[in-house]
């Protein structure tokens, strides 16, 4: 797994919902390892192209494809759109095409795993009970799809304790070990926030999409989420797909940036580029296109 | 081809009568979400407050003349059947409004229990009858001895129906009343803090939704001229899928779709077997909802995510 | 408060002024169904009575209880309410907690010789089998449709209809093939459990209130089947002369073969209804074991997941369909079960026990006892079905209100009215809380405010 080979396409991504285009011939591509940030005003459709990768909406139109194990799976592209397959797989790796695939596949076969923007915990369990519901899987399979573990086979009890021994690592890298038999619901903002990408994190992802992690952070709880992500980049080489409006995180930690504006990208490049990008300038300052120059003569570009 | 159209008359003034009580349905639901499954009894309620009051208009007031006594009896029912339906909002929903959501439909289901035993335990658990109150009809077509009939019961249901819908319609689309009504279906917290009294336009919903299910109970009354305590919940349940195929929140939805389960249910007892029509009413319910939940008429429900 | 005389001047007033109101209300409301009774002449035409009497006695009781509250229970419980809680309640409410299961189910297994102690042979038939037998069929009931509603969050009215097919699939198979009770009860239960998933699947993706509406209209469609195809079901008349079971093969009777006999015992009927009894003692323990087991499950846990929120449970990867299949069929599974011992202890089915009344029945019991909660449940079903029970002999209140008054009238009455009073003063039933389902350190209960109750 060679850092820096892509890990998502994103092609002509295209949603309508009636009459509304949130999303219109959208093409990027995301970079295994890195942190990859979708930024663009209130309404840009940023959300939107969230749920199509994760599988909550399915395309008007357009291909999304992410890739397991070795770069050179890519060649199978073609093939794998052509005969309407889900997924393929070769001796060195496996494509997905998500937008084929039904939004709990996404997470169980393709391992993308994401946070919601209005925070979605279940806020009646407690933070542990919160990180065994994302290990369901592999749990499930240990539990003989139930049978075994309603006769009480021993194997379920062993996998259960491993998968105990995740969510404490987790809850302890969240700073949230203490209060782990605690409902989720209990918590303070910030600290659920941590919890959600926590149990993101428990789903065993290979690419981890979080919408707006840092709203509603005071900035010492934005430096500490900043040391988190950098930190699951760094060690897990995990690459990130990150929505946010706040600059500070974005500038500080993406190696990445995506600016949508009106659901078309408007620009693409690493943050310094973004940074001085007129355009990007003139979407998040709300004027027309013609005013562009006008606005970096003010701005003093 | 008699027998369709003969069929068809029969099916529009039954529908008409889900119809009105689908109305109910409808508003409740639009407005503060809830099933009311207590509807098909307070249904039942105003046809039982109908049999009084026509007994006591006519055999202790002694009013001969039928239409007065009719239009007594209507507003009367009306009257008595919007007092309750007041009261029961009062009591069983308004304390649960905010409260855990399934609170209100398991409320609305004892009262539904309530209201029909407390009519056998008054009134008494057998068939009250009466004497058809209006009788005659106009011979529409007479061919190979079979007379397609439109009694003279049915073109009242008609006329009361077609009078009230229109009422009803002025209320909610041209009032004050009908403008808060909308403002609290959109956002219940938006419209009180802009000045609507959310909570008298909700007791207001109850109050028009008893109305005209007193309005199809006394035709139901006239109708068919019996009556019991168990009336309540197959009727509730038509009309109910009425307004699910109508559109659940759509107030022609329910009376169209109450002419739809009236049709489909006379048609299928001339058609097929009788024995399987309520059958039919019920698997046309689930049908609608697994396959269009938002009816003819109502606006997809979008998950947003 | 420094004007206390003029203030409960002013108040009486007040009181005094609602009091009239409300008894106004009343009278209004109550005029024509109890000021007036239709009821047939010699002619068999219909007539109207008065009934002032009695409509003036209620609209008094009325108008006083309304004076009294705002008099004096609403000022006393405003004084309690200012009063600081005690806090030894709590720790003395959940040690109840704590010990109240190992007692209920001690209680359980010595109830029948209990009884048969204290009141005989003849007297225990009717406490072993119209409270000890009637209400477990309710917890067993409960505890079924509790994984559905109250783990799952799945609003099912059509519980019913899984207990009619247990009942009906144990009646039709042991008379026509003969088959013992042994046999039919796991098949019965196999039988539900595939018809919970067949009617699960097209509707488990509708949202909460609907998918309460379709379950109730799937329940009555099974219902009035029931009742239209005679030639399988002998309609309304029902099936009579199932195949009662026996003591693993030593039937019940009087025979010289029979449980009496061949235990050197004088015959009498009640060995029958003990063995009943402990039979679906037996089926409850099995229920209630199998549900604790499947909380602490991946299963169980996506099922509170999923009552929680379902699209954050598909963003963890969880098959929603699959796991609110599994709750339905488990659910309908337990119904099926309870269904065949129905029919092995009645020898009677008709249509009109598996009406909508019952499935309400059972989803007051689950909603009252406390969406989740076991013990809950099981106090809710002694409270509910022990309470109507009893309905059906207080003998001595025709003696208060004269020999016409019948008493199990009142029952369904009650019990609407019960079922709406619960929902006003306790929605969320008697046992509130949620109790996690594994924990690090310690087991701490958590609050009803923050537990989801589910779509539907
Ligand atoms: N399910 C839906 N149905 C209809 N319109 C939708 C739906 N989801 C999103 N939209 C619309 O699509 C557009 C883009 O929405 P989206 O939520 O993707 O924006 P966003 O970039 O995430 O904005 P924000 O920064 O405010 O979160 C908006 O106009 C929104 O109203
Ligand atoms: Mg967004």
């Amino acid at each position: 797994m060679a850092r820096g080979d892509n890990l998502l396409k994103v092609e002509h991504l295209t949603m309508r919902f009636g009459g509304l285009v949130a999303v219109d011939n959208l093409s990027w591509q995301a970079r295994e390892g890195d942190i990859t940030a979708l930024i663009g005003p209130n309404g840009a459709g940023k959300t939107t192209v969230f749920n199509c990768i994760t599988g909550f909406y399915k395309p008007t139109e357009g291909r999304i494809a992410l890739r397991h194990g070795d770069a050179a799976v890519w060649d199978e592209l073609e093939s794998l759109t052509e005969r309407g397959k889900r997924h393929i797989t070769t001796a060195g790796g496996s494509l997905f095409q998500l937008e084929r695939m039904p939004d709990f596949l996404v997470t169980q076969q393709a391992r993308v795993a994401r946070t919601f923007q209005n925070i979605r915990l279940f806020a009646g369990m407690t933070l542990l009970e919160n990180l065994l519901v994302a290990q369901h899987n592999s749990l499930m399979l240990a539990s003989g799809y139930t049978l075994l573990g309603v006769l009480g086979f021993p194997s379920y009890r062993a996998a259960e304790r491993a998968a105990v021994d995740v969510a404490r690592e987790w809850l302890d890298r969240v700073g949230l070990l203490d209060r782990a038999d605690d409902p989720a619901g209990d918590l303070p903002y910030g600290a659920q926030r941590r919890l959600e990408i926590a149990r993101a994190m428990c789903t065993d992802p290979v690419l981890l999409c979080l919408d707006e992690p840092a709203a509603g952070l005071n900035p010492r709880e934005s430096a500490e989420l900043n040391e988190l992500l950098l930190s699951i980049r760094d060690k897990y080489g995990l690459s990130i797909l990150l929505i946010e409006h706040d600059m500070s995180v974005v500038m500080e930690i993406s190696d990445h940036v995506i600016v949508l504006d009106y659901g078309v990208k408007i620009s693409d490049g690493t943050p310094e580029e973004i940074r001085n990008d007129p355009k990007v300038i003139a979407a998040y300052l709300g004027v027309a296109d013609e005013e562009v120059e006008k606005v970096e003569a003010e701005v003093g570009l | 081809m008699e027998v369709f159209i003969q069929q068809l008359i029969n099916g529009i003034t039954l529908g008409s009568i889900y119809g009105l009580i689908a109305i109910g349905y409808t508003m409740v639901f639009g407005i503060i979400g809830m099933v009311n499954f207590a509807h098909g009894d307070v249904f039942m309620v105003s046809a039982f407050v109908a049999l009084i009051a026509f007994l006591f208009v006519t055999a202790w007031l002694g009013i001969a003349s039928i239409t007065v006594a009719l239009l007594i009896v209507l507003i009367v029912a009306m009257l008595f059947t919007s007092l309750v339906n007041w009261v029961i909002e009062r009591l069983a929903y308004r304390p649960l409004r905010g409260s855990f959501r399934l609170a209100p439909l398991i409320s609305a289901i004892g009262m539904s229990i309530f209201l029909s035993n407390f009519v056998q335990v008054t009134q008494g658990p057998r068939n009250k009858a009466i004497p058809p109150i209006v009788r005659g009809e106009i011979i529409l077509m007479d061919h190979n001895n079979y007379a397609v009939a439109l009694s003279y019961k049915q073109l009242i249901i008609w006329g009361v129906t077609a009078v009230l819908l229109a009422a009803f319609w002025y209320l909610v689309a041209k009032t004050r009343l009908g403008r808060a009504q909308r403002a609290c279906e959109q956002d219940q917290k938006m419209a009180a803090l802009v000045g609507v009294n959310v909570d008298r336009t909700i007791s207001m919903t109850f109050v028009i939704a008893a109305a005209l299910a007193a309005v199809a109970g006394t035709m139901y009354l006239m109708y068919y001229g019996v009556v019991s305590f168990s009336d309540g919940f197959v009727p509730g349940v038509k009309a109910f899928t009425a307004a699910v195929l109508g559109g659940i929140g759509s107030l022609p939805g329910a009376v169209i779709g109450g002419l739809l389960i009236g049709l489909i249910e006379t048609f299928w007892s001339a058609y097929f077997t009788i024995d399987y029509k309520d059958v039919a009413a019920f698997s046309v319910l689930a049908i609608t909802l697994i396959f269009l939940p938002q009816g003819l008429f109502g606006r997809p429900d979008v998950e947003k995510v | 408060m420094d004007k206390p005389a003029s203030s409960t001047g002013v108040d009486f007033v007040h009181a005094a002024k609602e009091a009239c109101v409300t008894a106004a209300i009343t009278f209004a409301v109550l005029l024509p169904l109890i000021g007036f009774e239709t009821v047939s002449n010699i002619d068999n035409k219909l007539v109207l009575h008065m009934r002032w009497g009695l409509l003036f006695s209620i609209v008094a009781i009325v108008g006083v209880g309304r004076l009294l509250m705002a008099l004096v229970i609403a000022p006393w419980l405003a004084q309690r309410r200012m009063r600081p809680v005690a806090p030894a309640t709590s720790s003395w409410l959940s040690a109840v907690g704590r010990w109240f299961g190992p007692f209920a189910v001690g209680f359980a297994i010595v109830y029948p010789i209990l009884v048969l102690s204290t009141s005989g042979f003849s007297g225990a038939l009717k406490w072993v089998d119209n409270f000890g037998i009637q209400i477990l069929i309710y917890v067993m009931l409960g505890w079924g449709l509790n994984i559905v509603v109250g783990l799952a969050g799945l609003l099912d009215l059509g519980y019913v209809a899984f207990y009619a097919v247990g009942a009906y699939s144990y009646a039709l198979l042991a008379k026509e093939f003969g088959f013992s009770f042994w046999i039919l009860l796991p098949l019965a239960g196999i039988l539900s459990s595939f018809w919970g998933i067949l009617l699960g699947f097209p509707v488990l993706r509708l949202r909460g209130d609907y998918l309460a509406i379709v379950t109730l209209a799937f329940g009555e469609i099974i219902r009035l089947v029931l009742v239209n195809f005679v030639d399988l079901t002998n309609g309304y008349a029902g099936i009579s002369s199932i195949p009662r079971p026996s003591f693993f093969g030593i039937p019940f009777n009087a025979d010289d073969n029979g449980f009496a006999a061949v235990f050197g015992l004088p015959f009498t009927p009640v060995y029958r209804t003990i063995f009943l009894y402990y039979l679906i003692l037996a089926l409850c323990f099995l229920t209630a074991f199998v549900t604790v087991r499947l909380r602490r499950l991946p299963v169980g846990r996506a099922w509170e997941a999923l009552r929680e929120d379902e699209i954050a449970c598909r963003s963890l990867g969880i098959n929603t369909t699959n796991t609110k299949l599994t709750a339905f069929s488990i659910g309908a599974m337990f119904g099926g079960f309870a269904g065949s011992f129905f029919a092995a202890r009645q020898g009677f089915i008709s249509p009109e026990s598996f009406t909508f009344l019952e499935s309400a029945t059972v989803l007051s019991i689950v909603v009252l006892g406390g969406m989740g909660s076991q013990i809950g449940v099981a106090v809710a079903a002694i409270f509910f079905i022990g309470g109507t029970e009893i309905m059906r002999d207080l003998d001595f209140l025709k003696q208060i209100f004269g020999s016409s008054f019948d008493p199990t009238q009142y029952r369904m009455l009650l019990f609407g009215f019960g079922m709406v009073i619960i929902m006003v003063f306790r929605p969320r039933g008697l046992v509130s809380t949620r109790s996690p389902s594994i924990f690090l350190k310690e087991r701490k209960t958590i609050s009803s405010d923050l537990v989801n109750e589910g779509h539907g």
